[in-house]
């Protein structure tokens, strides 16, 4: 039931990319979102596109489970395609009510759908292959340069973890409380919406409850171990940049040189 | 009429990174009018099968049939057999959350669509049965209560709901003695004037000797041990192993009878201990001598 939900994507591996630093990670992304926005030829997409499944494969996360994470995005990718396809002018394809469906139309359409695609599979590359705790320790590594103009830093990644942390146990909890009110002949499968609604509130109630307690007795006992924020906190795990890190990153480098002068030729 | 568990599996989250298989190929059945205790670690897979018992959890392989009807089955029939079984999870007092103790009880026959007087008769049974006291109890809020009147209150809110077959999770766990006694011998006295049919999950040795007429030792998903508490206890190696103590009675009287004294080890109670022992003592005097 709900305890079959996998929260954040992560997917356990030993790949070069699980093993990266999560901050040069992150860095990397973003180079690659700003690549894909500014080379925009057929030729630049093609060499995107076939860079994305080398880095999926090299990932070993499977590619089905990979796919899945554009699922909830194909509406909005269909709709974009058929917007592009009867707005533009151009050789009408075929004609359906007042609107023409246009061959440059469906050109463009594949372009921006392409490139949607792209960006979000490059992105949940990037949550399946990195731990939550890592992308928060990198969050607030990459943070820390704003605590000088007043940006808690270490708090904000301190709370997203706990967030984080507490996500599968309330989830956990979740599931126990719908068993416990279902063995008391509450039905959450049937019935009218106001029936439904009115059924959250045996799950709800409990539910705050016990957050409620779990956050208290949390506090409790980070401040019985004298936790008092960042200031002077080492961390067990170093994040560190290794000769693997400068290595994706050269990578990159060279992948967008190529790009740049493939640009300037002209192709 | 009774329990039927038939060569039941169960994987959680299958075809994941954290596919766990938590019961493999598990049988055995539950009679009326028995009290059958179900330990093992944590992790042993005890929990999941109790779920099994009323259809929260339908198992990957396998038939769990209650009076004979499959409760995987779609369909009123099986709703029905799921009502059969009462269960009461670890910590029932976290399922509370009306704004009284009346109509949390009340709760239940109320989704059963039992009327309004049977149910109110039902719930001073109810509350009558675990020791709150419904004129004094039946306006105030769950939450004013104390652990082990939660407790007691959120049990009460599964025994309205008459099950014919009553399953409980660890129901002493995290309760001081004095509650933890107080809520057995409830209990028992529910099987005793009732002739109700229980089912409880404990890793409380001295529990299980007290009142369970059989014990099933859970290790790993899988069955190990299903015998009288008197003669599972014997089997130390097994319940070793399923990471189970023998109760303090019977290990001082097994050690003792390895140093010679002659004592039958299927002792439960202090009281039954010391006797033994003291008779022991007496013929081995009246051998000397």
């Amino acid at each position: 039931m709900l305890t079959d939900i996998t929260i954040g994507q992560y997917f356990p591996g030993q790949s070069f990319l699980h093993r990266m630093d999560p901050r040069m990670k992150i860095g990397l992304l973003f180079m690659w979102i700003v690549a894909i926005f500014v080379f925009d030829s057929q030729v630049s997409y093609g060499i995107f596109t076939a860079s994305a499944i080398l880095l999926a494969l090299c990932s070993r996360v499977p590619i089905l489970t990979l796919a899945k994470s554009i699922k909830p995005l194909w509406m909005i990718l269909v709709f974009t395609l058929l917007i592009h396809m009867c707005g533009t002018p151009g050789e009408v394809w075929f004609h359906i009510f007042v609107f023409d469906f246009t061959r440059e139309g469906f050109i463009q359409g594949f372009h921006i759908c392409l490139r949607l695609a792209l960006l979000i599979f490059l992105s949940s590359l990037l949550t399946f292959t990195t731990s939550p705790l890592e992308l928060t320790d990198a969050m607030e590594s990459l943070l820390s340069p704003f605590k000088c103009i007043g940006l808690p830093a270490h708090e904000l990644a301190m709370m997203m973890s706990i967030a984080l942390r507490f996500v599968p146990t309330l989830i956990e909890e979740t599931d126990k409380i719908m068993k416990a009110q279902q063995s008391r002949g509450v039905n959450f499968e049937s019935g009218n919406v106001l029936k439904r609604l009115s059924n959250l509130v045996p799950i709800l109630v409990p539910l705050f409850i016990s957050a409620f307690r779990r956050a208290d007795e949390l506090a409790m006992a980070m401040e019985a171990r004298c936790y008092r924020g960042g200031e002077g906190r080492t961390r067990m795990k170093e994040l560190k940049i290794r000769t693997l890190d400068y290595g994706a990153c050269a990578g990159t480098v060279l992948l967008i040189a190529v790009l740049v002068v493939l640009k300037v030729e002209g192709i | 009429m009774s329990i039927e568990i038939k060569n039941i599996s169960y994987t959680y989250m299958p075809k994941t990174a954290f596919e766990h298989q938590a019961l493999k190929n598990v049988s055995f059945t539950i009679k009326e009018g028995e009290v059958t205790a179900i330990a093992g670690h944590t992790g042993s897979g005890k929990s999941t099968i109790v779920q099994h018992l009323n259809g929260l959890l339908h198992p990957s392989e396998g038939q769990v049939l209650v009076d004979g009807t499959d409760l995987n089955k779609k369909g009123s029939e099986a709703i029905k057999a799921r009502q059969l079984v009462g269960m009461v999870f670890q910590y029932p007092e976290h399922q509370l959350f009306e704004e009284t103790v009346e109509k949390d009880v009340g709760f239940g026959p109320r989704n059963l669509g039992v009327s309004e007087e049977e149910t109110e008769k039902r719930v001073k049974e109810a509350l009558d049965f675990v020791d709150i006291d419904y004129e004094t109890y039946k306006d105030v809020s769950p939450f004013q209560l104390s652990g082990g009147q939660k407790r007691r209150v959120a049990i009460a809110g599964v025994l309205a709901l008459k099950p014919k077959y009553l399953v409980l999770d660890e129901p002493t766990a995290g309760l001081d003695p004095r509650g933890r006694e107080e809520l057995l011998s409830r209990v028992w006295g529910l099987h005793k004037r009732k002739k109700a049919t229980l089912i409880f999950v404990s890793h409380k040795m001295e529990d299980v000797a007290r009142i369970a007429d059989r014990l099933i030792v859970m290790n790993h998903g899988e069955l190990m041990l299903d015998a009288p508490p008197k003669e599972a206890f014997l089997e130390e190696e097994i319940l070793k192993n399923a990471g189970l103590t023998v109760p303090a009675t019977v290990r001082l009287l097994t050690e003792l009878k390895e140093r010679g004294f002659a004592v039958d080890p299927a002792a439960f109670t202090m009281e039954e201990a010391a006797r033994r022992i003291a008779k022991a003592v007496k013929e081995r005097r009246r051998g000397t001598c």
